[in-house]
């Protein structure tokens, strides 16, 4: 269900839990399907005693990718135009995941309504792991 | 990343790549739902693109046969002399989609250095930026999503709080 202007105002907002407890196990499922094999993200061993952090930790796009998952329940099925994150902080296995959407502009562009939206994850402590924002186009 | 990389899009990828993002969003893959959707096929999550390191044949973060590999195997790293940097961590990535990715596509995905900046934090020492633009053109030529990311390299591994 895409998101109608009429339905939506600056300011409102949308939030979900896009991973509980996020397992070791996930991190070398995205490593499988993205390529990217670094081994920051699955080899405890060479993280912590060559890396010299406290242990394995999530890629940056698992974290844009788990936050994707709320852009699109929110806006749409392929109803994204642009969506773009700044990575802030860590993510590390047992995580838990807020990611919400905030309003920011509804205005035209190119013939359609779009709608533009401020992001921002969080971990169970509260701290900031992603930033970004997104536009989508949305039903009049 | 190699100058010039072919991105065929299959439906088992997509499939994959949305579990490995814990979405269940059945438009991902299955195909008779799909087709009662607006979109009207499968689609790919909207990080997918970045996938396309499976096909770069240079791409340096993937083990690759008769090479040493920098992870763990007998010792915490395969190589005698280890870089100090793992090669880096992503600081941003940024999508503009001109129409949903789907399979069957082929994508010629290009890539070009954008610009490198240096700044200096607390929890890492010097940090260098530098900026990575992709095209991703369909097998008619059209562009479909343009990225750009930026990665950054540290001076020591970030400091936890």
């Amino acid at each position: 269900m895409a998101l109608s202007a009429s339905k939506i105002k600056v300011g409102d907002t949308h939030e979900e839990v896009v991973i509980e407890d996020l397992s070791r196990t996930q991190l070398v499922m995205y490593a499988g399907t993205s390529g990217d094999y670094n081994p920051l993200h699955s080899d405890d061993k060479y993280t912590k005693e060559i890396a010299g952090y406290p242990g394995v930790f999530a890629h940056g796009m698992l974290s844009m990718g788990l936050t994707g998952k709320m852009l699109t329940n929110y806006v749409g099925d392929g109803r994204l135009k642009k969506y773009g994150v700044r990575f802030t902080n860590q993510v590390w296995p047992g995580d838990t995941l807020t990611a919400k959407a905030t309003v920011v502009d509804i205005r035209d562009e190119g013939g359609d309504k779009v709608v533009d939206l401020e992001l921002a994850t969080v971990n169970q402590d509260g701290k900031t792991v992603i930033t970004g924002s997104a536009t989508a186009r949305i039903d009049a | 990343m190699a100058d010039e990389v072919k991105f065929p899009v299959e439906a088992t990828h997509i499939m994959m790549f949305a579990r490995s993002v814990a979405d269940d969003n059945p438009i991902y893959y299955d195909e008779e739902y799909a087709k009662t959707t607006e979109v009207g096929h499968i689609i790919a999550p909207p990080t997918f693109p970045r996938a396309v390191a499976q096909f770069d044949p240079d791409y340096f973060l993937r083990p690759k046969v008769g090479q040493k590999w920098f992870g763990s195997g007998k010792n915490a790293t395969g190589l005698t002399e280890p870089a100090k940097s793992s090669g880096g961590l992503h600081a941003e990535q940024h999508f503009e989609y001109h129409r949903q990715p789907k399979p069957g596509d082929v994508y010629t995905v290009t890539t070009k250095p954008g610009k490198t900046w240096e700044k200096t934090s607390a929890r890492a020492g010097k940090l260098t930026f530098t900026e990575t633009i992709q095209e991703y053109r369909d097998q008619n030529g059209e562009l479909v999503v343009t990225s750009r990311g930026v990665g950054v390299k540290t001076e020591r591994p970030v400091e936890q709080k």
